[in-house]
Formats: C-alpha cells, sequence, structure tokens
C-alpha cells in the first residue's frame, strides 16, 4: 500500500526542480505516478549536485587509469598505492553555495562532508587543504580611474563571508583533530557573491584495510549511526547547489546544515573501531541527500535492494515524515551494512563511543529501495535507477560572442627601459592575492598529529610524512580563474601543472590528481563550453604528467544574480616522497647560497606575445587594473621535464630551497624564498632571454616550466649536470644576501630597497584589510 | 617505568603524547580510557590535548566529571606526576589541581604557530633536565589559552614559584606588555605553564610532544619528558 496523501501534479515535481521530461521518466520507471516520499527521493538524486547530470558525458573524458590508481571516481573518495600496504586516500568537494548563505556552518560543514568521504572508505584522515575564492576585502586602488566596482558594502560582506569561512574550517578541523595545511586563497570581483570553497581531505589506510558502499548479503542488518536526524539541510544539496543565486537566497539559509565537529571525531573513532571487528561489510556516510543518497547508493553498487523502517530512525525532533528523514542532510551521520549476527560487536563499539546505533533496515534480493512507515510502505523505488539512470544531458555548447580579453581590450603598455619598478613590486607584493596568508594559516592547527613536515607558507606544498613508513606524502591545490575566463582549456593545463609543479618542488613525484570544477549556469552554452574546454585542458595535461583524475566534484550554477564566476577548476594533485628526509621547503636556508633558476623552456618568441601574456597576469591586474591578452603558451613536455629533474635534484640532497614562478612572477618567486624567517635578502642579476624581453614581462610575467632553487656554491656544476640531463637550464642568477634586496636585469637595477621595506606589506596586508590593524 | 596517556572522548593530541612517549623517548606507555577508574601501575600521567568533550559548556568542565579524574585526583595527591597539556591544562584548572583559569584568546581567534617560553624552575620532574632560563621553541594550538587568576593567587603563585614557563622574546627577555607577538594570547603575566604547591602536577599550553623531532622543526620539547624520566629514575633509586 503507497502513501498517496499529498497529489502530485507536474506543478509539484516542477517546485522540486523536475523538468517534465524528468518527471515522465519516473513515471515510466515506476509504471505509476510517484507519492510525495518519492518524488522528493528523485529529485535530489536526480539533482546536479548528486546525478552529475549535465558533466558526466565530459567527465567520461578524463584520464582516471594508472598503476597506482586502486579506485577511481565513482566512490566516496579516490585511492592511490602509494607503496609498503598502504594508500592514499582522498578527494576534493565544493562546498560554495551554503558558505555565501551561512559562511560559517557552510564552511565548517564542508570540511566535515569531506572528511566523512574519507573515513567511510576505512582511511584516518591526516591532512586537510583548502581552496578559497572570495570578492575584495578592501578597496585596492586601481590606477586609471578603473572601477572595481565594489562598494564599501560589498567589501563589508565579503570581509564577513572570509571571517566565518576561516572561523568555520578553524571550528571544524581544529576540534576533529586534522591539520589544515594549505591551499589557496585567492581574491577576485567575480567572487563578490559567490565565494569558492573547496575542501580537500587526504587520508591513509593500509590497502586491505579499505572499505568500500557496496551492499552484500539478503537479510543482512542495516544499521544508522552517528547523529540524530532532524529537519536541518533538507534540500541541502540539491536546492542549493542545483541553482543560481537570487535576492532570496538568504532566505535560504535554514537549507544549511549545522556542523558538531566533536561529534564527527566520536564517529571517527567509532567507525575506524568498528570495522576492525570484522563485522562491517560496506559503510556509506551521509552526505548529500542524506539517508536517500546512501541507502541508494549501497544498494545499487552492491547490485541489491535495501528496505528501511523509517519508524527506527533516531530522531531529533518528533512528527518527521519519511520526506523529511530521507532528505535530511543532518550531519555526522553514516549506514552501514553488518554480518548477520554480529551486530552486538558494532553496536558495543558505537555505544562505547556515547554514539546512537540501531538496525534500522535490511538487505534484500529485489534491488529495491522500500521504506516502511508506521506499518506502511512509504515509498518503492529500483534503487539502481535513483543512483544510476538519472538524466543526462549533452547540453548545447556554444564559445562566448567575443571572448572576453579578445584582441580589443587594451593590453599593457611596457615601461620604458631602464624604469625603476620598486614601488610597482610593493604594490604588487601587497595585493591580497600575493600577500601572505599567515593572518588566516594560523588560525588553522596545522601540526596536530605532527605529521607535518612542510606546512602552510613554508613550500609550494604540504608535506606529510607518514609514521608508519620512510614515505611522505604531499599535497597542493592550484586553479587561476581569471586565466580559465581568458581560455578555459589552456588556464585547466595551467591548474593541473602548476598543482604538479609545486608538488615536484618538494621533491616529491606527482602521482594522482582530484579536481573540483567550480563554473556558471549549465543552461546556459557559454558555460558549458567553458566546462567543456577546461574538461580538455585537465585530460590533455593529466595525462601528460601521469597523474590520473581519480574523483571530485562538480559545483555549477556559481552565480548570482545572472553574473558568473570566473569558470574556475581547482586541482589538487597528490605526491609521493620516496624519502621524507629529502623534502623541501621554499625558503632560503643561509646568507653565501647560491640562487639558481632551473628553466625548462625558451620563453615567448616575439614581443607580441610578451604583451599578451603580462595582460593576464597578476602584475597587470593589480599594477594597470588589467586583465587581458591570454594565459602564459604551455609545454606540457616542458613541464614533465622540469618535473623529473626537481624530483631528480631532491632525491641526490643538492637543493636547500625550491619554489616554482607563478603569481607575480620571478620577482615575486624570489621575494617570498627571503621572506621566511630568517631575515635574509637576495641580490639577483636575470640575464635576458635570447629573443630579448622587456623587464616588467622577464621578472613579472608568469610563464610556467620554471623554478627558483638555491644551492651551497660548490654544487653549481652538478646541479648543471643535473638539470642537462632532463634539457633544463640551470643558471645561476643570485646569491642570498642580508639587508638590501636587489633585482637587476641584464646588468641594471630594477628593483632595490631594505628588504625589510618589502616584507612588511606583503605580511601586513591581509591583516590590515580584515582587521583595519 | 610506565606512562599513561588518558583519552577523554575529543581528545585529539593523545597519538601525539604516545608517540613522543613510546617511538621518540622510547618508554613504556598506555592510554588510559576516560571511564577507567585505576591507575595503578602507572608512574606518569599526561592529559593530552584537544577538544574534551567538544569544549562544550567551558574547556574542561565536563571531562573533570569523567571517572579517571578522580583516580587522577588521588594519584596527584599522593605525589604522583601528572602533566597536562593544552586542553589537559584546561581540565586540571577545571579539576582543582591546578589554580586560576583559562579566557579566550586576547584577539578572539584560535592561533597556531611556534612560541618561545622560558623554563622559570626546574625544581619539578617536567624540568629538572632543563636549565634555569632556558629558551624552549614549542608551537601552541589553541583558542581558550589566556591564563587568568587572581590577585592573590598570582601574588602566590609568583612567591612559591610555581610559574613554570613564561612567554618571552626568542632571546629570552621578557614580553613587553600588551605584546601579541611575544605573549600570543594575552596571558597575565605571560604565564605559559604553573605547576602546584607541591610541584608535581604542571600544566602548560604549548605542545612539548610536537617540538621532539627536528624533523618537523624543534626538539625542545624533549627536555620535559627527559625529566619526567630522570626525575622517576632518581625517586626509584631511593628506597621509599
Amino acid at each position: 500500500m503507497i502513501d498517496t496523501e499529498i497529489k502530485i501534479t507536474p506543478q509539484v515535481a516542477a517546485e522540486h526542480g523536475l523538468t517534465p521530461d524528468e518527471y515522465a521518466r519516473i513515471q515510466k520507471i515506476l509504471g505509476r505516478d510517484p507519492n510525495f516520499t518519492e518524488l522528493g527521493i528523485f529529485s535530489v538524486m536526480w539533482s546536479e549536485h548528486c546525478s552529475y547530470k549535465s558533466s558526466r558525458v565530459h567527465l567520461k573524458r578524463l584520464p582516471t587509469r594508472g598503476t597506482r590508481v586502486v579506485q577511481g571516481p565513482g566512490e566516496n573518495a579516490g585511492v592511490v598505492d602509494i607503496g609498503d600496504g598502504l594508500v592514499a586516500v582522498f578527494k576534493i568537494e565544493s562546498h560554495n553555495h551554503p558558505s555565501f548563505v551561512e559562511p560559517f556552518q557552510g564552511a565548517a560543514t564542508g570540511v566535515g562532508g569531506i572528511l566523512r568521504d574519507i573515513f567511510t572508505m576505512g582511511a584516518r584522515p591526516i591532512a586537510v587543504l583548502d581552496s578559497l575564492r572570495f570578492g575584495p576585502i578592501a578597496s585596492e586602488a586601481v590606477p586609471r580611474g578603473k572601477n572595481t566596482g565594489a562598494t564599501p558594502d560589498d567589501i563589508a560582506r565579503n570581509r564577513r563571508i572570509l571571517d566565518g569561512v576561516v572561523r568555520g574550517i578553524a571550528f571544524y578541523g581544529n576540534c576533529f583533530g586534522v591539520p589544515t595545511v594549505g591551499g589557496e586563497v585567492l581574491f577576485e570581483p567575480c567572487y563578490a557573491a559567490n565565494p569558492l570553497v573547496n575542501a580537500l581531505a587526504l587520508g591513509i589506510a593500509r590497502r586491505e584495510d579499505l572499505f568500500f558502499a557496496r551492499a552484500r548479503g539478503a537479510g543482512n542488518p542495516v544499521i544508522y549511526v552517528g547523529a540524530k536526524t532532524g529537519r536541518d539541510g533538507i534540500h541541502g544539496a540539491s536546492l542549493l547547489a542545483s541553482a543560481e543565486f537570487s535576492e532570496e537566497s538568504q532566505q535560504k539559509r535554514p537549507n544549511v546544515q549545522v556542523g558538531d565537529p566533536f561529534l564527527e571525531k566520536l564517529l571517527l573513532e567509532a567507525c575506524l573501531e568498528a570495522m576492525r571487528t570484522g563485522a562491517i561489510v560496506a559503510i556509506q556516510d551521509m552526505g548529500a541527500a542524506g539517508l536517500a543518497s546512501s541507502s541508494s547508493e549501497m544498494a545499487s553498487r552492491g547490485e541489491m535492494g535495501i528496505e528501511l523502517d523509517l519508524s527506527r530512525v533516531p530522531q531529533r525532533e518528533s512528527g518527521m515524515t519519511p520526506y523529511e528523514m530521507m532528505l535530511s542532510e543532518s550531519q555526522e551521520r553514516m549506514l552501514l551494512v553488518a554480518e548477520r549476527g554480529r551486530e552486538r560487536e558494532v553496536f558495543d563499539v558505537f555505544h562505547k563511543w556515547g554514539l546512537d546505533a540501531v538496525e534500522v533496515g535490511r538487505v534484500t534480493d529485489d534491488g529495491k529501495l522500500r521504506l516502511l512507515h508506521q506499518g506502511r510502505v512509504a515509498a518503492e523505488i529500483p534503487a539502481h535507477a535513483l543512483a544510476e539512470e538519472g538524466p543526462k544531458y549533452e547540453r548545447p555548447i556554444a564559445p562566448p560572442a567575443a571572448a572576453r580579453g579578445s584582441s580589443a581590450s587594451a593590453l599593457v603598455e611596457f615601461a620604458p627601459v631602464g624604469s625603476d619598478l620598486t614601488e610597482n613590486f610593493r604594490r604588487l607584493l601587497a595585493s591580497l592575492s600575493i600577500a601572505s596568508k599567515y593572518w588566516i594559516t594560523e588560525q588553522f592547527d596545522s601540526m596536530v598529529r605532527t605529521n607535518t613536515r612542510v606546512g602552510p607558507g613554508s613550500g609550494d606544498a604540504a608535506v606529510l610524512r607518514l609514521k608508519e613508513t620512510k614515505h611522505a606524502l604531499a599535497l597542493a591545490t592550484d586553479g587561476n580563474g581569471r586565466w580559465c575566463s581568458l581560455d578555459p582549456r589552456l588556464g585547466a593545463m595551467h591548474a593541473v601543472a602548476e598543482a604538479a609543479r609545486n608538488v615536484a618542488c618538494t621533491g616529491a613525484r606527482p602521482v594522482a590528481a582530484t579536481n573540483c570544477l567550480n563554473f556558471g549556469n549549465p543552461e546556459k552554452p557559454e558555460v558549458m563550453w567553458q566546462f567543456s574546454e577546461a574538461i580538455d585542458g585537465i585530460a590533455e595535461a593529466c595525462r601528460a604528467l601521469d597523474t590520473p583524475i581519480t574523483g571530485g566534484n562538480v559545483s555549477f550554477y556559481n552565480e548570482t544574480l545572472g553574473n558568473a564566476i570566473y569558470p574556475t577548476p581547482v586541482l589538487g594533485v597528490l605526491g609521493v616522497l620516496q624519502d621524507a628526509d629529502n623534502a623541501l621547503g621554499s625558503d632560503f636556508r643561509g646568507e653565501g647560497d647560491t640562487i639558481v633558476l632551473l628553466d625548462a623552456g625558451r620563453g615567448p618568441a616575439s614581443s607580441a606575445v610578451q604583451q599578451k601574456e603580462l595582460s593576464s597576469s597578476e602584475y597587470a591586474k593589480t599594477i594597470h587594473g588589467i586583465v587581458a591578452g591570454a594565459p602564459p603558451a604551455i609545454d606540457l613536455d616542458d613541464e614533465r621535464r622540469l618535473i623529473e629533474c626537481l624530483i631528480a635534484l631532491a632525491n641526490e640532497r643538492l637543493l636547500l630551497s625550491a619554489h616554482d614562478v607563478s603569481d607575480g612572477g620571478i620577482a615575486v618567486t624570489i621575494a617570498e624564498s627571503c621572506f621566511g624567517g630568517e631575515m635574509l635578502s637576495a641580490h639577483v642579476d636575470l640575464p635576458p632571454l635570447p629573443a630579448g624581453e622587456p623587464a616588467e614581462a622577464a621578472i613579472f610575467g608568469e610563464r610556467g616550466a620554471r623554478a627558483v632553487v638555491s644551492i651551497s656554491p660548490t654544487l653549481l656544476a652538478r646541479i648543471a649536470s643535473v638539470a642537462a640531463q632532463y634539457k633544463i637550464t640551470a643558471q645561476r642568477i643570485g646569491t642570498v644576501v642580508r639587508g638590501e634586496f636587489r633585482i637587476q636585469y641584464n646588468g641594471s637595477p630594477i628593483i632595490r630597497g631594505d628588504v625589510n621595506s618589502f616584507r612588511k606589506p606583503w605580511s601586513r596586508s591581509l591583516a590590515q584589510a580584515i582587521e583595519g590593524a | 617505568m610506565k606512562f599513561g596517556v588518558v583519552q577523554f572522548p575529543g581528545s585529539n593530541c593523545d597519538d601525539d603524547a604516545y608517540h613522543a612517549i613510546g617511538a621518540v623517548v622510547g618508554q613504556p606507555v598506555e592510554f588510559i580510557w576516560h571511564q577507567s577508574e585505576s591507575v595503578s601501575g602507572f608512574d606518569a600521567i599526561i592529559l593530552p590535548g584537544g577538544f574534551a568533550f567538544g569544549d562544550y559548556l567551558r574547556t574542561g568542565a565536563i571531562a573533570r566529571f569523567s571517572p579517571v579524574m578522580r583516580v587522577v585526583g588521588k594519584f596527584a595527591r599522593s605525589g604522583g606526576p601528572v602533566l597536562g597539556i593544552c586542553n589537559g591544562f584546561q581540565i586540571l584548572l577545571e579539576a582543582g589541581l591546578l589554580p586560576g583559569a583559562m579566557l579566550r584568546n586576547k584577539g578572539l581567534r584560535f592561533l597556531c604557530r611556534q612560541v618561545h617560553v622560558r623554563v622559570e624552575s626546574t625544581d619539578t620532574p617536567f624540568t629538572c633536565a632543563a636549565r634555569q632560563g632556558q629558551v624552549l621553541k614549542i608551537p601552541i594550538a589553541h583558542m581558550e589559552g589566556n591564563y587568568f587568576c587572581d590577585a592573590i593567587t598570582l601574588a602566590d603563585l609568583e612567591r612559591n614559584h610555581q610559574v613554570i614557563f613564561r612567554y618571552v622574546n626568542p632571546d629570552g627577555s621578557a614580553a613587553a606588555p600588551e605584546n601579541s607577538a611575544t605573549n600570543p594570547n594575552g596571558s597575565l603575566a605571560a604565564i605559559a605553564g604553573i605547576c602546584n604547591r607541591e610541584r608535581n602536577v604542571v600544566g602548560l599550553m604549548p605542545h612539548p610532544e610536537r617540538a621532539v623531532e627536528s624533523a618537523l622543526g624543534s626538539t625542545d620539547g624533549l627536555v620535559l619528558f627527559r625529566s619526567m624520566i630522570e626525575s622517576l629514575t632518581r625517586r626509584a633509586a631511593v628506597p621509599a
């Protein structure tokens, strides 16, 4: 007997975000009209967020296989073999929409969600990274009367968002006891009403201890563990992350979930302990779409059915309907399948940790998700239809009529030869995307679990030693939305290349990647074009650098009032260091050390190309208010050879520090290596490229496949000979000193001043912008 | 000689303390579950950092009622060495085993950074291997580390040399008042750690267990663990 109290009409279906076609398909699958509960379950499972209906056809083009890949996309997280019987489990996920509506809880539950994805697979989380994008938080002086459009109210709101997001991440990660070790924080006007909060978590497990979310064994009990179910977060994922924002979005605050990191910590310990009993068959966390997705996905993956008696679900409030229970996104809950007869072992562990553990149903062999409530069948749907048979769209694709930054836009005019660029450099160092992020990172516990060898700000990637072995893992996230808006394919390739290069700068070999694809409304052909281009860019770069994609997440509808964000694919790349003691930081180490530029490419041939490339740089944006031209051309073979060279040099312990050239160019790279606490400075004289290059392009250009390393002076010849094996030029460009910071180009000084006059604007700018301090 | 590391629900530096004692210092160590009603067989007890009971109500306010705290109190009163690190320090304050209380950090934000503390007194089981005035580089990671007590208690602490660690500049000189770079949380008298009158119970906000391996940036925390071993060895050598 199916409950059909609320009459289902196409209108009700439309209110659930289902199109007429989708509704017709539901009717066909069921062979009848759905009831209200069933409609609700279909609507969340087939939402953009859960079903990937707009992205699936494109995601297929990503490389997902590799010799180290144990589990690619499709499980709760990707799994990579790291040797010695250990696996790394990692994934990045977005929580953009909730973080705009309620920054603190939105960011906190973003961290909580990704942590559950890791430990539901049997891995203990050992690190979190956060890739964050905000709107302007200060009215940065923009030259030539250009206006970023940020009003004082906008700026105040953006600060509140940043403050809430940072506190939310700190609140959750610090209490849970996982170190927050890295990520990025960037600022662009397009993220003002749509911040990006992408959280990446990494865990480790023994390979044979991995758990999967595949229900097995008809008759086995289905057990609910963790927090009670409340009415919070109903439609959190489907509703918030599957539509654009309008002026009423603030009213959606009740849809945002509320996090309790203490409960999650207990859930972690209890789950890992219960897994060790051997009584657990399958387990999946309740994230987006809660009980609906965990039950139907576990059933579908195992080609089984699941029957739940909803009256038994632990509830936080009375009178909850089946609809509310199935769609609730209350946090810190898990659903597991245990071996019949061994329930007691599981219950005992959870009760020891003070957590609810209740048998709420059983595995069946009829392939159906069947819900019982108060003695009646409240819903009955083929599980596979929910999890796998959602709509897939080949949405229309069209390049934008006039690509942003087309040749019509003004490009940077190079300063006359011999210009002093000292003041421009100071302003660049103080720009918030480049300035020190210490004010943010010191609010995160980056050291708990005592594995952090290279933490926030001290290396190009975070490095975690593994106590069980000599190995270490390196992790970096990167993504340049501005570049992707100018050329999504090239920009996406750079995101992969930079993350991999950052990992290699620590001495680690990049082995796998995870991606978080943040885009606008997929129903707009130009957004779908950006998406498709970005996928092709990621695919090509990941193939070339041998870093298969093992998982991640797509976040569409990042638009408010019709304004889309920059297309922003964020790449997380994981690397393995064979010997943790070879890990390299980015800070110069001692006076008298030699500074060497490793360069795998030959640079742009013509002045016109140099001008276009500089126009897309952080320098052009900060100093000239120009966002135009094109990202630097990329040669993936150059990137690959530089990575191999960095690994070889680190393995031979020939380097003292390594830092890649990226935002702000080589001048910023060198300055950042000076600012690391040892009160060091540098004297540098850059030789021009064979083809010639204006000073600004040479020192602020962001061409890839380059890194600045510091070495003991006696090792220059040795390093050059190793580099030559990879066809890399290793050129001595300067010396680590104390006191004056000086950069010469082709013999003439263009930047000079006391190192502290550069360090101060860099180190203070973010705190000043936020606290007015 | 056996060390015990108490595990409360929400402790998250328990593994780190265990690793420091077991793998780095090489001493026998076992966890003690918070519902345990006995600590017999242990020679020293560590209350580790973390967020016991989620820091609900107040830091340490619920943990002090865990059954294990009754026996830890007894152990302390009988002269057994007890070290509270960060959240463990907060629990010792709530349990009345140490005087004073914690306020939120002056900046109202969680802070994780390397700090410098000066050893103010070496006649405790946790500092006996250190030099008087020795400066230790050890990280902090807390939201509530702003030590506070009334004027009489502070005068008592100073008179009895119960202030064991103070936040100082890297060269060991005293922090200027209001200098948040040196005294990061605004603690009264720049207090980073204290002991009880009997000197066998010490609490400190910095994390010595995070500073025991040069690969992680500092080994200055080792002196606390070495001191404990030294004092226990000495005690064992003296017939009771």
